[in-house]
Order: structure tokens, then C-alpha cells, then sequence
């Protein structure tokens, strides 16, 4: 089922002089096929062993691995973080923790919670999955996305050294100016928080462009855009609006440290600076920020969905315009955490006219997946279990989003326990209960065995029956009075038995993600070993290996609909004609995924590695002297120009069809 | 390197950072208050019989000197008790300048307290009995800053007024002369 | 008043066991603007509801429901699933629903929102407030300038006399919210801020902080007293004397240390020399009901820990631990139970 043949006349006459060059085939096709071919591919593809070749490694698939399993230990450490608040507030006027302390958990908390590990971990398995599940054998740019991995690691790296000598933030993890100013907040502690904003929001704007040109660009002949699995329309959606978001926090964090550094007056409101401006510029990207979080999540939720319950995902259009639709929305909501400010009142409601606006296409996905379970057969195990739980409270925060839209209810719940009960319900039910569902999804591609469906079971009714426990009480202390951000509360205004039984909530829940991980662990060594399709799912990932092979593919697959392995008879059929000796990709064309380009991969460098540290020490040395910046562009310059030198060009990317 | 060796060393390295911990930052606001003693016994000259030997340090110098919330505290003073209204932010008015190198009582920040709590000729009043020693210090801390004395990591850039100095992390700093020669 | 809206308010409460005061809590509705946000609460409330049974509704049948058999392989399966048409029409339906349900949501926060907007009519009454770290300084504003009265942390206000509150911050953003009186409005430093509160029931509120502002964000709270409108007057005369001479020779000793030392740097007692204006006023300390803001109840005791060792109580605010000597500290705390 190979289409006709594609190689034009000429590249055909330099395949043949360089085959008599080197006595090689170059490439895949009738002549090289099968386990010579997959010897071949594998030379080419596999990286050196060794530090170096770790440390220079561009394979997605190994930067997918690193970027989740960092995620998860950012996970653990921000739930320490989160036990350790819980301890203090169990009682009332408690001593355990002094304020000072206090402040700076939940800043911790905060910051770990949303930049170092929720929009890490979807970066992550979207930068391992997504090239396996559009059919390619390499991202785009890949050293691009070598470096947006280390530049995630030291930022987070940083905060956390730096939380551990004393000098970690403390202004929450959204440090309002004037609290985060110099004048009120001394030393160095805000500007930490403010570079680690600096390090992970050029992660993210890389892993962003890495993926947008990635699902764009290199799909699979005939995944016309129509046939383009969810996972990868949210991807798409959540990476651009990753690329409108992110600058807004860059900017406000980088006035703050100019603010602090050098005496500007970006927030001083007595030299006509606004300490509104912080709170405008931040929550334009925080509100997209948390959709740029449940984005990827309700792509996981369509993932399950779809394979568990045997049929494809129901009005496939419309969830891809529900999508989109809350991508765009999502930019138009920001003044929902301004409504305490005292700007105009007619405004406001403009603000929430939209906030609830952006529920509809939300609730449109959730009827298109209850119809899917409706319409299929459902298997409940381990993921989809999950999707169930996702259902359940991801709706219920939902619904208090929707209430707190209101203003005059907001001005009564906002800054109160309320809010945190609503976040936790969206984020945690939103996107941290399909993750779960998915790791246990991908973990056979991934590692090759399954996770252990008794563990997995146990681990689920601990995580969501703890975190009801936990978090559903908290609605209770914020109608009761309870404001966020105090270490502690005092006795008699009921807020002690909603307290208690969230701090009991919360050991459940770190129980049962202690239990997760150990599944994850003991699988690794003892769980059944997997097929290429355990699920028995229908999208192009499960048509190789478990794990994948470095090159993901023996030869490029053809789609012809929208669930490739249901309605495939017999063998895949696929495109042959890349190069084995030279790592190559297809590139297709944007809408109709028509082959386009045979594109040279780059080769493993360390040269990102490198990079992103003379990066990151001029972005931590700015902490402390504005000379950094000065002086730290010439390393960093070196580094950037070392890496995009152009090579030698023995071939450029050639057309398909000349 | 075996895994578990990895992991034993990468937990030391840890405890190392925390037992390590910074003290620019810390918040010594539950330390005992301090009697009222020093700096009574400090002379603000450098001429000492037997030669120009400097006095040792009070060794509460160094909880305040470049610990960065005392400086703000001492900043806050500094506005809240009306410094500004003679020696301005530091410029001098009916008061000295502040933020030049010219230390007429000696510019250490032991020397500098003592000036804050004996009071000095010419319209210096006496702040002893109207601040606690550890306000005093935190001014006195706040006022080396003016010249640029702490190291710029714990002086804050500005403060949320109107602008009327160089920025504190900006002010270079001015080396006492005339009168003190021990600098810590 | 409440009627059946408190029956179903009330029931969390029951959860949440029933020994406590809501002084701190929206459901001790005591002013209009409250009893409207109690209203829209529930009818909110009562949407969303039905909107969560309609999900989980769809959601348990779409589970249970075996009635369909088909082949056992489950790829076999994906390959010939078939579309629901009544689906299409469920999906119509269903965003019809949700964007109506939205709509009358919106339609009554606009409406609640545009009532309690006009609670502001005719103030009787104009107070300032400026937050500082972490402390409340109160003045309560009159044409002639001998009757301003300055106080900290507790509010005394008439019942059912509108009274407008001017807001300003003096260093970070605070926020100023009393549950069972009004929805929240913030303290931003160079914006003026101000909110209106029409009390409706006589009693004792408390209000906290609740925009993060620092080290003791928690301990800062706020008393707010309704009362009588003659009771009110009461108090507002009574906060206009001066504080009383020291009677006994260790009231005597107190009035001397108070007003000669550290204290009355940054204190300010009206009829006496002690004029500093960093800290609140104690003209009338004794006759507040909580020391600090919220951090304790005013009693005898809680006043000697507090003088003694503020920084214990309250790490990092603005108070020095002076490190008084025993019989000092008895000078003081006498003289200052003085000050009703």
C-alpha cells in the first residue's frame, strides 16, 4: 500500500552516487525493510551512552521521561510543603509554624503547584507522546526542546536551593506589588521568586513552539487536521496560548526585579506608577495560565475516553471547537480576580458576563464525553476510573467558578477558603486526576510493562474519596470567615472541625500519591510486560513498540481517518523513501497533511545544555547586580551562536515531490 | 556511581545548604531584648591614649549590619520617627548629611547607635529612652545604608514614595574618612 | 428573617457542629447587603445544583446501562461504533440549557449587584480607615474638626444609618471585609477606595484582613460594634474625653513611664503628652475588646503578655519587646486599664 514512487529523478542520482560512495542503501523502501531496516534506523537514531551523550541527548522521548519524572518530584515536594500547612492549621491559634515560615510554604506551595510541576508535566507527556501519536520520529527542533527542559530544571532548582537557605519567597505565589516591593519585602527572597518566573515561562514559550510547529508540521501523510487526534488539538491550543500568555508574567516579573534592583517605579504609586499594574498584567496570564493547565488535561480525558469506552470521542467538531473557544475566552476573564479592587462596577460585569461564557464550550466537552460512554461500551479500569472522578469534581469546581463569577458573591468569598476549595476542585480534578489516569494509560509505552491494576485501584479510592475529604470541608471555612493566606485562625468561629477534616483529607491523598509512585516504581521491575497495544486504542502511538524504538517508527504511517489502528486491515499502510543514514523526518503540510518535506534532524548537542546554563547563571546572577545582564550577554552569546552555527549542509531539506 | 551512593550524596549535599542557610534574611524578631548597656561605653573619637587604637566591634554589629529586614525596619523608623525632618533622606537640612562620608561621631554602626541614643551638641536629641536599643540599631543600620555601607544585597532599591535619592542598590559607597578609621 | 433560606444555610452549619459564634460568618446576615447575597447565594445554589444532577445523572446512566452487546474485541469494536442521532439533539438541547441557566445567573448578579450598589443612599455617617501593617487606623470624620474621633481596630456604628467608609492603604494592599456586614473592598495605596455599610441587626462582628499583607496578615482583625443609635451617640461622645488622671501612686508611675519613654513615641493619649502618631491611639484602649487587632481579647492578663513581649504574640509587627522591668510592667498595664 506504499504510495507511487516519490523520489524525484535527481535526489535519486545523488542516493545512487553516494550508495556507490559508501556501498550503503540510504534509504527505507522495498529494498530495506524489516529487522535490517530497524537495525539500521537504530544506529543512526539511538544517542551515545555516557554523560555526554545524556546531557546532549534530543530525543523527545528521553526529554518527555525527564520532564515528567522532575514534574512528579516537584509534585512530592510542593505536597510536603502542602502537609506541612495543613499541620498548622488542624488546630486553632497554633505555634507549630511561625508566620514568617508560613509565608513562605504557601508561596512554595504556589509556585511549585503551578509552574514547576502542573504546567511542566503536561509539557512533558505532550512532548513524549505527541510526535509517537501524529506519526513522526522526532519533534521539531529538537536541541530547542533540550533546552527548554534544563532551563525548567534550573529555575526550579534554584527556588528550591534557595527556599533551603533561607532565602525562598514569602510574598505568595503571586507576590502583589506593593508587598513584593523593595520597601516591603527585604532582601533578595521576592527576586528569586520573580527569576524563577524569568527561567520557567522561556521553558514553556520553547516546549510551546516546539510543539505548535511539531502537530503543524510533522504529521503523518493524510492526518488531515480533521483526523488530528484531541490530544493533539489541545496541545496545539494550550501551546499557543502559552505564546500569548506567558510574556505578560515575564514582563510584570521583570519590572518587579527591575523595580527592586534599580529604583524604577513601575508600582510606585506615588511617582504615577500603579500597583494595579502588577495585579492587571499577572492575572492576564494567571487566569490563561490555569486553562493552559485543564487544556491538556481535557485532551487526556478524550485520550481515555475514547479507548475505554471503544468508540471515538462523540461530535469530534465540536469538541475541537470547544477547544479552541475556551482558548480564546480564556483571555477575556482576567478582571474575575480584581473584583475587590474598586475599579468601575459596570465593568465588572462585563468580566463576569464572560467568566461565564467560557463554562459553555467546557460544558459542551463534558456532554460530548458522556455521550461517548453513553454510546460505548465502557471498561472501567484504573484510567478510566479517573475520567470518572474527573467528571465528578471537575464539575463541582466548575459550578463554585460559576458562582464566584458572580460579583456580589465574590466580594463576600473572594481571598476566603471558598476560592481554595475552587481551585483545588478544577486543578486537582481537572487536570491532576486525568493525569493520573493517563501515566497509568502511557506508562506501558512508555516503560514497556503495566502498572499494577490492584495498586492502581487503591491509589484512585484513597486520591479521591481523600481529596473530597480534604478540599469539600474548605467551603464550609470560607462562608464561615476564614480569609486565605493566615497561619493560623482562632477558636469559636467554627473553623475548627472543616480544618481538622481537611488536614485528614490531605494525608489520604498524600498517601495514595505515595502509593502511586511506588506503583510506578515496582512495575518498573515486576509489572506485566506489554504489547505494542494493550488498551487496544486506535491512535498511531500504539502502532509501535512499548517502548518506542528511537526512531518511533520503522517506516512513517499513512492515516485515513480519525481512529487509524480500528480501521486498519491487516498491516499499517505507510510512505517509505526517508533517509536510514542520516536522521530525517517527513514533513506535511499544514491542513491536509500532504507529504511536503524530508527534513534533517539535528544531531544530539551539547550545545543546548551549555546554553541554558550560561542562561541560567546570568538570570541568577541578575538577581543580585544589574552587571549580570551587561556582562552575562557574552557567554550567553558565545553559547546561542555555537549552537545555530550553520553546519556543513550535505544535504538540504528536500522536497518530496520536486 | 552506584544509586544509592547518588542519592546518599545528593541528601548531604542538601543538609549542607539548609545548615548553611543565609542571614541576610533573617527575621530576628523573637531574640531577647537587649539591656540597656552599649553602646554607652563607645567613644565616638579615634584619638586614644597610647595610640590610634580602634575599639572593638560590639558584636551585635553583625545581627544588624547587612541583615536585610533590620534594614527595612530601620527604614521605617527613619520616616515614622522624623529623621527626614532634619536630615532629610539623607541629604542634610538642619541636620548633617547622611549619605556622604563625613562622620563628625565616627561612621561604625556601633558609633552611629551611640550618636542615635546619647544624642550629640547642636540639636542631635537623645533617643535612648524613646526607642528600644534594638530600634536604635536598626536605624543606625539603615543609616550606614545611606552611604552605601551594607553590601547591596540587603539594602532595598527604594521605597514606595516619591523618588529623592539614588536608589540604595545604586548609591556606591562612600569610605568614612575624617573621623573613624575601623571599618568591620 | 431568614425563614426557610436559613433552614438550608443552616444545614452545614449542623455539620460543622453548632458551638461557636457567627460573628466572622455570611450567614449572620446583618445587614441588607448580606441578606441579598444570601439570596443569590442560594439561588445559585440551587441551579447549579440541578445543572451537577443533571451531569451525574447522564453520567450513572451512561455507566449502568448494559444493554448493548457487541463484538469482544475491543479494536474490532472502535471500528464499527455508530452515531446516536438522538445524541445530536441531546447536544443541542444541552447547550441550550447550560447557556440559559448562565444567562439567568448572569442576569441575577447584575440585578443583585446593582441593589446592593445602591445601600449607598444617603450616608448619615463618613469614616476613614487606613490600613496599616497590621493595624487599623480609624477616624471617624465630622464637619467640626473637636469632634473627629481617632481610634484603632474596632468600629462602633449606628444600626440602620448608612454609613460610608473611605478607604486608603498606608503601605501594602489590605482588604476590608466584615462577612456578616458586606462583601470585601480593598486598601490599595494611591487609590481611594470606599465602601458603605448599612447594618441592620445590633451585635457584635468581627472582620479580618483578607488581602495577603504581610508577617501578621492573620492577626489582623477588626471589631465591629452596632449599636443603638443613642448608644452610639454615647460612645461617640465618650471617645471625645480626654484620658483620666492617674489616681494611685502605681497608676501615677504608669502615666510617668507611658508618657516619657518608648511608649509615647509612636502612642497618642489624648490630655496627656504623649502624641505619637506610628501607632494606634489608646486613649480608650481599655474599653476595646480585643489588643492588636484581633490578636487577643482585651483582658488584664492578655494586656500584661501583650505590653511585656508583643513581638511573642504578634512576630514581626511594628511593637518592640522593650524588655520592661516586673514592676514597670505593673505601672504600665495599671495605668493603661485606665484608659476605659
Amino acid at each position: 500500500m506504499t504510495p507511487p514512487d516519490s523520489i524525484p529523478q535527481r535526489i535519486r542520482a545523488q542516493d545512487e552516487r553516494l550508495a556507490r560512495e559508501r556501498g550503503t542503501i540510504a534509504r527505507d523502501g522495498p529494498d530495506l525493510r524489516g529487522a535490517e531496516l530497524e537495525a539500521r534506523l537504530d544506529r543512526t537514531w539511538r544517542r551515545t551512552p555516557g554523560i555526554i551523550g545524556w546531557l546532549a541527548t534530543v530525543d523527545h522521548k528521553e526529554i518527555g521521561r525527564r520532564y515528567i519524572i522532575t514534574a512528579l518530584i516537584f509534585l512530592a515536594l510542593g505536597g510536603v510543603l502542602a502537609l506541612a500547612m495543613r499541620v498548622q492549621l488542624a488546630r486553632p491559634d497554633s505555634a507549630l509554624i511561625s508566620p514568617q515560615r508560613y509565608n513562605e510554604l504557601f508561596t512554595m506551595h504556589g509556585s511549585t503547584m503551578m509552574f514547576l510541576f502542573a504546567v511542566p508535566v503536561m509539557e512533558g507527556v505532550a512532548v513524549y507522546i505527541i510526535p509517537l501519536m501524529v506519526g513522526t520520529r522526532s519533534t521539531t527542533f529538537p536541541r530547542l526542546n533540550a533546552f527548554s527542559y534544563f532551563m525548567y530544571l534550573f529555575g526550579g532548582v534554584m527556588l528550591w536551593v534557595a527556599f533551603l537557605l533561607n532565602i525562598g519567597p514569602d510574598v505568595g505565589w503571586f507576590a502583589y506589588t506593593p508587598l513584593s516591593g523593595p520597601e516591603f519585602s527585604p532582601g533578595k527572597r521576592a527576586d528569586v521568586w520573580a527569576q524563577m518566573i524569568t527561567f520557567t515561562e522561556v521553558s514553556a514559550l520553547a516546549a510551546a513552539v516546539v510543539l505548535i510547529c511539531t502537530i503543524l508540521k510533522a504529521r503523518a501523510p493524510g492526518m488531515t487536521l480533521a483526523r488530528m487526534p484531541l490530544f493533539a488539538w489541545a496541545m496545539l491550543v494550550q501551546a499557543v496560548m502559552i505564546v500569548f500568555a506567558m510574556p505578560a508574567v515575564a514582563l510584570c516579573s521583570s519590572m518587579l526585579i527591575s523595580d527592586r534592583l534599580v529604583g524604577t517605579n513601575f508600582y510606585n504609586a506615588a511617582e504615577h506608577g500603579d500597583a494595579l499594574l502588577w495585579q492587571h498584567l499577572f492575572w492576564f496570564f494567571g487566569h490563561p495560565e490555569v486553562y493552559i493547565i485543564f487544556i491538556p488535561a481535557t485532551g487526556f480525558v478524550s485520550v481515555i475516553t475514547e479507548t475505554f469506552c471503544r468508540r471515538p470521542v462523540f461530535a469530534h467538531a465540536v469538541v475541537v471547537l470547544a477547544l479552541i473557544s475556551t482558548g480564546i475566552l480564556a483571555f477575556g476573564l482576567w478582571v474575575h480576580h480584581m473584583f475587590a479592587t474598586g475599579l468601575p462596577r459596570v465593568g465588572y460585569s462585563f468580566y463576569t458576563s464572560a467568566s461565564m461564557t467560557v463554562a459553555i464550550p467546557t460544558g459542551l466537552q463534558i456532554f460530548c464525553w458522556l455521550a461517548t460512554i453513553w454510546d460505548g461500551r465502557p471498561r472501567f479500569q484504573v484510567p478510566m476510573l479517573y475520567v470518572v472522578a474527573f467528571i465528578i469534581t471537575f464539575v463541582i469546581g466548575g459550578l463554585t467558578g460559576v458562582i464566584i463569577a458572580a460579583v456580589p458573591l465574590d466580594l463576600e468569598l473572594h481571598d476566603t477558603y471558598f476560592i481554595v476549595a475552587h481551585f483545588h476542585y478544577v486543578l486537582i480534578g481537572g487536570a491532576v486526576f486525568p493525569l493520573l489516569g493517563i501515566l497509568t494509560y502511557w506508562y506501558p509505552k512508555i516503560t514497556g510493562r503495566m502498572m499494577s491494576e490492584t495498586l492502581g485501584k487503591i491509589s484512585f479510592w484513597m486520591v479521591f474519596l481523600g481529596f473530597q475529604l480534604a478540599f469539600f470541608p474548605m467551603h464550609f471555612s470560607g462562608l464561615l470567615g476564614m480569609p486565605r493566606r493566615v497561619y493560623t485562625y482562632p477558636a469559636g468561629l467554627g473553623l475548627e472541625l472543616p480544618n481538622l477534616l481537611s488536614t485528614i483529607g490531605a494525608f489520604i491523598v498524600a498517601l495514595a500519591v505515595v502509593i502511586f509512585v511506588v506503583n510506578g516504581i515496582v512495575s518498573l521491575y515486576r509489572g506485566m510486560i506489554a504489547p505494542p497495544n494493550p488498551w487496544g486504542a486506535a491512535t498511531l502511538e500504539w502502532a509501535t513498540t512499548s517502548p518506542p524504538p528511537p526512531y518511533n517508527f520503522a517506516h512513517i504511517p499513512v492515516v485515513e481517518s480519525n481512529t487509524p489502528l480500528w480501521d486498519v486491515d491487516g498491516e499499517m499502510p505507510v510512505v517509505t523513501g526517508l533517509r536510514v543514514d542520516e536522521k530525517e523526518t517527513l514533513l506535511t503540510t499544514v491542513v491536509a497533511a500532504v507529504p511536503d518535506l524530508r527534513e534533517p534532524i539535528p544531531e544530539a548537542s551539547l550545545w543546548p545544555f551549555i546554553a541554558s546554563v550560561a542562561v541560567g547563571i546570568v538570570f541568577v546572577a541578575s538577581i543580585f547586580s544589574p552587571w549580570a545582564l551587561a556582562f552575562g550577554v557574552v557567554p550567553c552569546a558565545i553559547a546561542i551562536a555555537a549552537w545555530f552555527w550553520p553546519k556543513e549542509m550535505k544535504r538540504h531539506p528536500e522536497p518530496v515531490i520536486s | 556511581m552506584s544509586s544509592p551512593c547518588r542519592a546518599s550524596l545528593l541528601f548531604l549535599g542538601l543538609a549542607a545548604l539548609t545548615l548553611a542557610a543565609c542571614d541576610r534574611e533573617e527575621r530576628h524578631s523573637r531574640s531577647k531584648p537587649i539591656g540597656e548597656t552599649v553602646p554607652a561605653g563607645q567613644s565616638p573619637d579615634t584619638i586614644w591614649p597610647g595610640g590610634s587604637q580602634p575599639s572593638p566591634l560590639d558584636p551585635r554589629a553583625k545581627l544588624y549590619d547587612n541583615n536585610a529586614p533590620a534594614l527595612s525596619e530601620g527604614q521605617y523608623l527613619y520616616t515614622q520617627m522624623n529623621c527626614v525632618g532634619c536630615h532629610f533622606h539623607g541629604g542634610g537640612g538642619m541636620g548633617p548629611p547622611l549619605m556622604d562620608d563625613e562622620w563628625r561621631y565616627g561612621g561604625r554602626i556601633d558609633q552611629i547607635a551611640a550618636s542615635i541614643a546619647e544624642g550629640r551638641p547642636n540639636g542631635m536629641p537623645a533617643w535612648r529612652n524613646k526607642l528600644t536599643e534594638d530600634q536604635i540599631w536598626k536605624l543606625a543600620a539603615y543609616v550606614r545604608s545611606l552611604s552605601g555601607q551594607p553590601s547591596k544585597d540587603a539594602v532595598s532599591s527604594r521605597t514606595e514614595e516619591m523618588s529623592n535619592t539614588t536608589p540604595g542598590s545604586l548609591t556606591p559607597r562612600e569610605p568614612a574618612h575624617s573621623s573613624d578609621t575601623a571599618e568591620q | 428573617m431568614m425563614g426557610r433560606r436559613g433552614a438550608v444555610l443552616s444545614l452545614p452549619l449542623l455539620l460543622a457542629g453548632c458551638d461557636y459564634q457567627t460573628y466572622q460568618s455570611i450567614f449572620s446576615d446583618a445587614s441588607t447587603e448580606v441578606h441579598d447575597f444570601n439570596i443569590l447565594f442560594v439561588i445559585f445554589l440551587i441551579v447549579c445544583a440541578i445543572m451537577y444532577a443533571l451531569v451525574i445523572g447522564f453520567l450513572i446512566a451512561a455507566i449502568v446501562r448494559r444493554s448493548r452487546t457487541g463484538p469482544a474485541d475491543v479494536v474490532e469494536e472502535g471500528r464499527h461504533h455508530q452515531s446516536n442521532p438522538a445524541m445530536r439533539t441531546g447536544l443541542i438541547g444541552w447547550t441550550a440549557l447550560v447557556g440559559t441557566g448562565l444567562m439567568a445567573l448572569a442576569i441575577a448578579s447584575f440585578f443583585g449587584d446593582r441593589s446592593m450598589a445602591n445601600a449607598a443612599a444617603n450616608e448619615k455617617l463618613s469614616v476613614n480607615v487606613t490600613g496599616k501593617q497590621w493595624w487599623w487606623d480609624i477616624t471617624y470624620n465630622s464637619a467640626d474638626a473637636s469632634k473627629m474621633v481617632r481610634t484603632a481596630n474596632e468600629l462602633h456604628l449606628p444600626v440602620d444609618v448608612p454609613v460610608h467608609i473611605y478607604l486608603k492603604s498606608d503601605d501594602v494592599i489590605h482588604s476590608f471585609w466584615v462577612p456578616s456586614l458586606a462583601g470585601k473592598q480593598d486598601l490599595i495605596p494611591g487609590r481611594d477606595n470606599d465602601i458603605t455599610l448599612v447594618p441592620r441587626k445590633i451585635g457584635i462582628y468581627r472582620g479580618q484582613c483578607a488581602e495577603f499583607c504581610g508577617a501578621d496578615h492573620a492577626k489582623m482583625a477588626l471589631i465591629v460594634n452596632v449599636d443603638s443609635y443613642a448608644d452610639f451617640l454615647k460612645w461617640w461622645h465618650h471617645q471625645l474625653e480626654s484620658a483620666p488622671a492617674p489616681t494611685s501612686p502605681l497608676t501615677q508611675a504608669g502615666y510617668n513611664f507611658v508618657t516619657t519613654r518608648q511608649c509615647s513615641s509612636c502612642h497618642a493619649i489624648a490630655g496627656t503628652p504623649a502624641n505619637g502618631t506610628v501607632g494606634p491611639d489608646l486613649t480608650h484602649l481599655a474599653s476595646r475588646r480585643s489588643i492588636a487587632a484581633g490578636a487577643m481579647p482585651m483582658s488584664e492578663g492578655n494586656l500584661y503578655g501583650w505590653v511585656a513581649d508583643p513581638q511573642s504574640l504578634k512576630p514581626g509587627n511594628h511593637m518592640p519587646t522593650i524588655g520592661l522591668e516586673p514592676d514597670q510592667l505593673h505601672a504600665v498595664v495599671a495605668y493603661l486599664e485606665t484608659l476605659k
